[in-house]
């Protein structure tokens, strides 16, 4: 399955500044590893040490949260968009005291 | 409240349109609305909000005004450099329009006052820079029932949501919980286009607007997400979180909790 993949910016230093990537994979799960092993080092930022999805970052097909459906064990389709989205804070720039 | 004669003429370009009216000028000119951070989201917020009325404006910054806020920071000035930002965010509201009561609160949101302060308002806007006073915020308004309007940006990037305590799902149900220190940049190292800053503060304020006004679509239950780069706009549902620590009926998190030094050692239980 060939999916697209949008990266948000604090991953993109990662896949040499791309916003969406392609990869092939069948879950959520796979499409970590595929991701990984293009782009090294992504999966440790998305991941905790267990291998978990972090609770920081959401995945998207389409436009449902994979938590409220298979979590990382989430069928891809042909064609499917997934979107990673952190959370993210920045706004005030406020000094860090 | 009868509109004066200068309040139909400043207000006028919005009191014309078909869900306003003077109906919708009264419920604007009584609003009152607590802007936490007047800085890149804050700001513009702040700053459209009070060139439309609301009545009352607080204002909860504990920074003063450095040089490097002003690329997108447009509640400040040159001039204002070095004094404390809420009382700077007044200045200019109250030399844009001076009806507005603006109440500052120059002090940093805490567990202790943060449900004190959001009590006095009706609504809540989130405009701080840092995880743990989003979660704060969040967790605060969930527990006293105030509306919440959060908006983050990073780089190119936006995103914005509305927080209806209770019947919507709130930012714990979108992220659970806070990512570690050091994990995420902050926006100094990340940086920030202050367009994209603006672009997100007045979809706050627009959202604050509708809310009061009681017209249209809030954006609850989805997460708007701005990409500058290509000029898009993109939603994804935000589903209730029937497990969430703060809005769930399995709640765990029923008192608030400075998260400074403890971001990293809150965690749900794992189900």
């Amino acid at each position: 399955m060939s999916v697209k993949v949008r990266i948000p910016a604090p991953l993109q230093k990662l896949t040499s500044n791309k916003s969406e990537v392609e990869v092939e994979a069948a879950t959520i799960k796979e499409l970590v590893e595929s991701l990984e092993k293009v782009y090294p080092g992504i999966k440790g930022r998305i991941c905790d040490e267990s291998g978990k999805i972090r609770r920081f970052i959401n995945f998207y097909v389409n436009d449902e949260d994979v938590r409220f459906l298979k979590g990382d064990d989430t069928v891809l389709k042909d064609a499917d968009q997934v979107s990673i989205i952190p959370a993210i804070a920045g706004g005030a720039g406020e000094n860090r005291k | 409240m009868i509109l004066n004669e200068q309040q139909i003429d400043r207000y006028s370009r919005q009191i014309i349109l078909p869900h306003v009216g003077g109906k919708g000028q009264d419920k604007i000119l009584n609003a009152k609305v607590l802007i936490v951070g007047t800085g890149g989201l804050g700001a513009p917020c702040a700053f459209y909000l009070a060139a439309a009325g609301i009545g009352k404006i607080g204002l909860v910054d504990s920074d003063k005004v450095e040089l490097n806020n002003l690329q997108r920071q447009i509640l400040h000035t040159t001039a204002d450099v070095g004094i404390p930002k809420a009382e700077s965010g007044k200045k200019r509201i109250t030399a844009l329009n001076p009806d507005i009561n603006v109440v500052t609160h120059n002090l940093r949101l805490t567990s202790q006052n943060a449900l004190e302060l959001i009590k006095n308002y009706d609504i809540v806007v989130d405009g701080t820079d840092n995880f743990p006073t989003r979660f704060l915020i969040n967790d605060a308004c969930v527990m006293g029932g105030r509306p919440l309007v959060h908006a983050g940006i990073f780089r190119f990037d936006g995103q914005i949501m509305t927080i209806m305590p209770k019947s919507g799902p709130c930012y714990r149900c979108l992220f659970p919980e806070p990512p570690p220190p050091g994990l995420v940049p902050s926006c100094q190292e990340g940086g920030i286009l202050g367009a994209v800053a603006g672009i997100l503060g007045v979809l706050q304020a627009n959202e604050v607007l509708k809310f009061v006004l009681g017209i249209g679509d809030l954006l609850i239950g989805k997460l708007l997400i701005f990409d500058a780069l290509s000029s898009s706009f993109r939603t994804v549902k935000v589903p209730r979180d029937n497990e969430c620590a703060v809005c769930s009926d399995h709640a765990t998190i029923t008192e608030l909790l400075d998260y400074q030094q403890q971001a990293c050692q809150i965690r749900r239980d794992e189900k």
